[in-house]
């Protein structure tokens, strides 16, 4: 059974944010929104590396743990989905991401915070996949396509890759064993339980 | 006499019914069921390669797709 997962490639990543304009085009992503950003760890100094972040769509998901009415739910492909109809907008869930991926619209009466929204995988909702009822409220449904991501399959340099974990883990092994480094995985193990993986090597600054 | 026992009677039947019409007031809780990715849409914009609704398929064209457009080794042969 296919696992989907996203690993990105700090030793690739350019900052271009080819994969946040990607992500806010294709799912029409609202203003102030962002489901995919680009972070640079260690900025300005030499040797500084920027990784792509979105929903890791994690193995034991803490979203799904802390929701008070339980709009989460998970797919048969491992990926984390919710039900915007259910959520309340409490906001628990931002506080248990480890990734900071909820995000929370805010252009609602009085600064009220809206519906919860983050990335899907661009797998939509619950609602009847490709209807303009789930793009209204997700975004497109590309897995129900047969397609990966958009902001995998618009990465430049394809530091960012999605799809399933075996394929994916795999492509990236294949690179590290070509180049000889980058063998750090950023989130990887925090998102899928891995203890081995995502560690620095002794002595790296982070 | 007879009158009083008709209208407590139907006082009583009221008074005992009056909780049916009453609507549930729960929240709704749990997100609705989805359907299944393999299973396809009704839009255009779907990859070739596949059949609709045959999940063996549906992963078999992910992960062709996976590495044709995201592993370039595979393309200079230089796959370890």
């Amino acid at each position: 059974m296919a696992r989907m997962k996203f690993v990105c490639d700090a030793e690739r990543c350019i900052e271009c944010n080819g994969c946040v304009t990607a992500c806010k085009n294709e799912n029409e992503v609202p203003w102030g929104v962002n489901r995919r950003r680009v972070v640079t760890l260690n900025d300005g100094v030499p040797g500084e590396k920027s990784i792509s972040v979105a929903c890791m769509h994690c193995s034991d998901a803490p979203c799904m743990a802390v929701c008070p009415v339980n709009c989460f739910y998970r797919t048969d492909e491992g990926v984390v989905l919710h039900d915007k109809d259910i959520c309340i907008g409490c906001g628990y869930c931002s506080y248990a991401c480890p990734f900071g991926a909820p995000q929370f619209p805010a252009a609602g009466t009085f600064g009220v915070r809206g519906k919860m929204d983050k990335c899907t995988f661009c797998a939509g909702g619950p609602e009847v996949n490709g209807s303009q009822a789930e793009f209204e409220k997700y975004g497109r449904n590309r897995l129900a396509e047969g397609k990966l991501p958009a902001c995998a399959e618009m990465c430049s340099t394809k530091a960012l890759l999605a799809g399933d974990g075996d394929v994916v883990a795999d492509i990236f092994r294949n690179r590290v064993v070509q180049r000889g480094k980058g063998a750090e995985v950023w989130g990887w193990g925090t998102a899928y339980g891995s203890k081995q993986a995502g560690q620095p090597p002794a002595g790296a600054k982070s | 006499m007879k009158r009083l026992a008709i209208l407590v009677c139907v006082t009583a039947a009221f008074t005992v019914l009056s909780a049916c019409g009453e609507k549930p007031q729960t929240l709704g809780s749990g997100a609705r069921s989805d359907t299944a990715a393999f299973q396809g849409t009704d839009n255009a914009f779907a990859a070739p390669g596949w059949t609709k609704g045959d999940k063996a398929s549906w992963e078999q064209g992910l992960k062709a797709r996976a590495q044709n457009s995201q592993n370039e080794y595979t393309k200079t042969g230089t796959s370890k």
